[in-house]
């Protein structure tokens, strides 16, 4: 369905007059707070450029579109039935070995000689949100159900380590289970109340979930701190090794013992390892649940609910576990998170984060675990590698998000390859 | 309950149907495209910030022209604010929803997602980060009830966000129930594919839905900076919520629906601040939504889901 040049040029010059009547009152007026209250300012010029580069890029995007589209056209068609098949086989095949390629680079990373504290920083983040990506991938990516407020567990984590060690001075080993252990329970506990909600009912209550636990964090000044949040959170330690300069009294610190001389990097490579040790421990246990009865009912749960129950499958055991482990997961990762930062406070856990870890699992294909790592590594560093457009930087985000989704619906890796795909939508549109 | 205890009990109730009256005006942006594609339209918040940012523009330019007629100034800034969102409201609909119609489920929400990002930071970017204060557009009001140390008042503002919110729902409910558009748009929701077999431009009908509901959160945002007289780039994320949050505990889906969730999520936060605690008023909102879901899975006037194999 090739269209010709003057329907791109009609095309693209319609959008190009639309931008710059949406661009009237944002981009062609502002407003500035006086003494005399509101002024309106005015910067025509940049109206018409936008209406320009959304003209002349809409008139490309076409071109390339019909392009691809050819291109496509002129490809010998392989046999039918036989390629998905064969593609499906020579994508497991890739992404197996870019799964094995992935985690020896993660594994090398902190000993390269070009890593530097930047680097380490960066990639501790990238696997927190790998963390966190797979905990939400349990309960949305195989057991379908959608979770909104994904952020409270990894709230209820970092706040679960932050009040057990300033208060009763537990350290980061001992606090690491429970916090995944107390994160597990709220993940149980939330998932009673909507054990009868489907779809998108559970988008509000999930989401209701996420904002009640940051209001509470917020008001509830004597146990948490409230918008202060809590500070000097022990950092971890290696079989009591602390990697500080000056080790906190009943500890020795690794650089006295080994001998190296004291470098900040260490902890900062040390902290990386943890978070790497987590992530893979966590995918493996992952992996290991899909083989299980209750990773096969969460899929089989996600594919069909009704089938579920009439081969004996029980719904509740299965939605609650998989809240559960999700939410142990998040709670990791937020215990991590308290260890690394030493400070937490309710503003890193907006509904912001839920919308982020979301994206990952989405954006990566739900289920899976390589698209997880994917767009995790996406969503850090896409806003880090856009630094130079500082202010811009979130607005290219919002774009990018809504492109891939246009571009790859199913996400970059899309493991759920039903056996009869219905195409009962595609008339709608017609 | 003595004359005093009675006043404050109906100070809060006017001032909870003033605000229930803004969120149900949202609430049926999202109620509506939920019934048409089975989508929560996540960017529909930042429509009615939009809304609210045009409104400010526009009451700016009006000062600065020297327009002083209060009617006049009111009836320019609906019809700027309802003109642009509208078309807000359509290109959203056409650049991030319409290519991802048939696609999994959650695609077109992780869009709606970016897409709520890219209009707040959009916003932020080229109007400033910080609150923008407007002067006051409607003053005074009438007192209901004088009694000894109290008194029971509705300002102006809160008897125009009343009064034009019954006429848009009046308005609206013959446009759904009494015109063509109307029938195509209940025909989309029960089916998209036989309504198009019977000559129903369903994509038009869409891209209408998406407009009309813009247009009521354009009102919906004019109505809250005239009562608030003072908006920023974040005000639709929280507004989006508790609409979303009103769309739901009503039956989504449902227009009486939303409109009745939207009043009773007013009428607990202005009690709930009221009686109890201003900072754990969203706690409750959220709790009795989740208390109703338990009840009612499918919200108060939502029709049950009948569960197809």
């Amino acid at each position: 369905m090739a269209h010709s040049i003057q329907d791109h040029l009609k095309g693209s010059i319609i959008a190009g007059l639309l931008a710059m009547v949406l661009a009237v009152p944002f981009i062609g007026l502002y407003t500035v707070s006086t003494d005399q209250g509101l002024v309106v300012e005015q910067r025509w010029p940049w109206v018409f450029w936008s209406g320009l580069i959304v003209s002349v890029g809409s008139f490309l995007m076409g071109l390339a579109r019909d392009l691809l589209a050819a291109r496509r056209a002129a490809k010998p068609k392989l046999a039918a039935s036989a390629k998905p098949s064969r593609d499906d086989a020579l994508t497991a095949k890739l992404s197996k070995g870019f799964a094995i390629g992935i985690t020896l680079f993660a594994i090398t990373l902190p000993f390269m000689p070009f890593s530097d504290r930047y680097i380490m920083d960066v990639g501790t983040t990238v696997l927190i949100y790998v963390l966190l990506g797979m905990g939400l991938n349990v309960t949305v990516g195989l057991a379908g159900l959608l979770d909104l407020g994904f952020v409270a567990f990894y709230a209820i984590g970092a706040y679960s380590f932050a009040i057990l060690s300033t208060t009763l001075g537990w350290g980061f080993w001992v606090c690491l289970p429970l916090s995944g252990l107390i994160a597990a329970l709220f993940g149980a506990l939330l998932s009673m109340p909507i054990l009868r909600l489907r779809g998108d009912y559970l988008a509000i209550v999930t989401l209701g979930f996420g904002e009640i636990t940051r209001i509470v964090i917020l008001n509830w000044q004597s146990f948490t701190g409230g918008p202060a949040g809590i500070s000097g959170i022990p950092r971890p330690s290696l079989f009591g090794l602390s990697f500080d300069r000056r080790p906190p009294e009943g500890l020795t610190s690794f650089h006295e013992v080994t001998g190296i001389a004291f470098a900040t990097e260490h902890r900062l490579m040390f902290l990386y390892l943890i978070a790497l040790t987590l992530v893979l421990a966590a995918a493996w246990v992952i992996k290991r649940l899909r083989a299980l009865p209750i990773g096969r009912a969460w899929e089989a749960l996600r594919e069909d609910e009704i089938a579920c129950r009439s081969l004996g499958i029980n719904p509740v055991a299965s939605k609650v576990s998989a809240y559960a482990v999700g939410g142990m997961l998040g709670g990791f990762a937020g215990c991590f998170f308290a260890a690394r930062q030493g400070f937490v406070s309710p503003e890193s856990f907006g509904f912001i984060e839920s919308a982020l870890i979301l994206a990952i699992v989405v954006l990566g294909g739900m289920g899976s675990q390589i698209g997880v790592v994917i767009a995790a590594l996406f969503i850090v560093l896409l806003p880090e590698v856009g630094r130079e457009f500082a202010d811009f930087r979130m607005i290219v985000f919002g774009i990018a998000m809504i492109a891939i989704m246009v571009w790859r619906p199913g996400g970059l890796l899309s493991q759920r390859v039903p056996t009869i795909r219905l195409s009962s939508q595609k008339g709608a549109g017609a | 309950m003595d004359a005093s205890a009675l006043g404050t009990f109906l100070q809060y109730l006017i001032n909870g149907l003033a605000l229930g009256a803004i969120y149900g005006l949202i609430a049926i942006g999202y109620t509506m495209v939920y019934g048409i594609i089975r989508m929560i339209n996540f960017a529909h918040g930042e429509i009615y910030m939009i809304g609210a940012f045009v409104a400010v523009t526009t009451f700016s330019i009006l000062a600065a022209a020297g327009v002083t007629s209060v009617p006049l100034a009111l009836l320019l800034v609906l019809v700027m604010a309802i003109a642009f969102t509208a078309a807000y409201g359509w290109t959203v609909e056409r650049v991030a929803y319409r290519p991802l119609r048939g696609a999994p489920k959650l695609a077109p929400l992780i869009s709606a997602i970016g897409m709520s990002i890219l209009l707040q930071n959009y916003v932020m970017q080229t109007q400033g980060a910080r609150p923008k204060p407007l002067a006051p557009v409607m003053n005074g009001g009438v007192t209901l009830w004088q009694g000894d140390g109290f008194a029971v008042n509705v300002s102006y503002i809160q008897l125009f966000i009343i009064l034009l919110t019954v006429a848009l729902m009046v308005g609206f409910t013959q446009l759904i129930n009494r015109t063509a558009l109307g029938r195509a748009q209940r025909a989309c929701e029960q089916d998209r594919t036989m309504a198009g077999l019977l000559g129903i431009n369903v994509d038009r009908t869409i891209s209408l839905t998406f407009v009309m509901g813009a247009a009521l959160a354009a009102v919906a945002g004019v109505l809250v900076t005239m009562y608030y007289g003072v908006i920023d780039f974040y005000i639709g994320f929280l507004a989006g919520m508790k609409a979303f949050t009103a769309a739901v505990l009503g039956g989504i889906g449902s227009l009486p629906g939303a409109m009745l969730g939207g009043l009773l999520i007013g009428l607990i936060e202005a009690f709930f601040t009221g009686y109890v605690s201003g900072a754990y008023k969203d706690v409750a909102s959220f709790s009795v939504l989740i208390l109703v879901l338990v009840f009612r899975p499918t919200g108060l006037l939502g029709r049950p889901d009948i569960e197809k194999v």
